[in-house]
């Protein structure tokens, strides 16, 4: 059988700075959607349990180290990390009957932005309160990148992470770029 | 235009899909007659006030709402998921 490269959706795309604010593509993560059945929510707690993890609550995720489980939506959530391809499968096994779990990973697009300037672009697009009081260090968000679907994610305090349908990476990639340097173009402007 | 999701919270009408009356959700019964069919289908009350819609959060957690609002006043009354949480489910 051929050997396959897999390759991320803006694989070679060098990172955009303006500003001290850095737009990027995240290295590439297995991404495992697990999707708990009606009266299946005892059988995935107990099956996360062993990995540090519990099913999140709308707008939050679990994290234990570099393993994070992301509410995407209305009983569904996401396995990202590195850790996630050995552990999916056991965790598969033990989720049957209790939950549906797919590999979403070659189906998503992993954009970071961070700086200074990371929460004035994003709020050229998304039309969520981006304030402390309201999304916090930890918070995630199912909303829209423009016209986009996204999954926002604050990693850190001037940290965000844009998840968007593969085939939108580009279009992504250009809406938060134009926003990047409009926002830089100001603060110049201003100085 | 805000409505307040149950599970997301509040957010922009922009997230949201308007689908009409929630009349849609009382389908006929099965060998209903032809005027059931055709209330169901076509026959709309245009409220001054109180009305029921459904929506749908498109842009979000995918949830199918029920939007109680005041056509008058453009007050949002209430939002609510329409199915019911599954005993022992997620969120």
């Amino acid at each position: 059988m051929a050997e396959l490269i897999a390759k991320s959706a803006l694989a070679g795309h060098a990172p955009l700075t303006l500003a001290a604010t850095t737009l990027a593509e995240a290295p590439m993560t297995q991404i495992t959607a697990i999707l708990p059945f009606p009266g299946g929510a005892k059988a995935v707690a107990a099956a996360l349990r062993p990995f540090g993890l519990t099913f999140p609550d709308p707008n939050r995720q679990s994290v234990n180290g570099a393993m994070r489980l992301v509410w995407t939506g209305r009983e569904q959530a996401f396995l990202v990390g590195p850790a996630a391809p050995e552990m999916a499968p056991g965790l598969a096994a033990t989720l049957d009957g209790a939950a549906a779990v797919t590999d979403q990973s070659d189906g998503w697009a992993v954009l970071t932005l961070s700086g200074p300037l990371a929460r004035e672009t994003l709020a050229r697009l998304v039309p969520l309160d981006l304030r402390d009081t309201a999304f916090a260090v930890g918070a995630v968000a199912r909303s829209g990148l423009n016209h986009m679907q996204m999954i926002l994610t604050r990693s850190d305090t001037a940290t965000y992470e844009v998840m968007v349908f593969r085939s939108m990476a580009r279009t992504a990639w250009h809406e938060l770029a134009e926003a990047l340097q409009t926002q830089a173009a100001r603060l110049d402007a201003m100085s | 235009m805000r409505l307040t999701c149950p599970l997301c919270g509040p957010r922009d009408r922009r997230e949201f899909y308007y689908y009409g009356s929630d009349d849609y959700l009382n389908r006929p019964a099965e060998g209903d007659g032809p005027q059931a069919w055709d209330a169901y289908l076509h026959l709309r009350d245009n409220p001054a006030g109180i009305t029921h819609d459904l929506w749908y959060h498109d842009m979000g957690c995918s949830s199918w709402l029920r939007v109680t609002r005041n056509t008058v006043t453009h007050e949002i009354h209430a939002v609510d998921a329409v199915a019911a949480p599954a005993k022992g489910g997620a969120k």
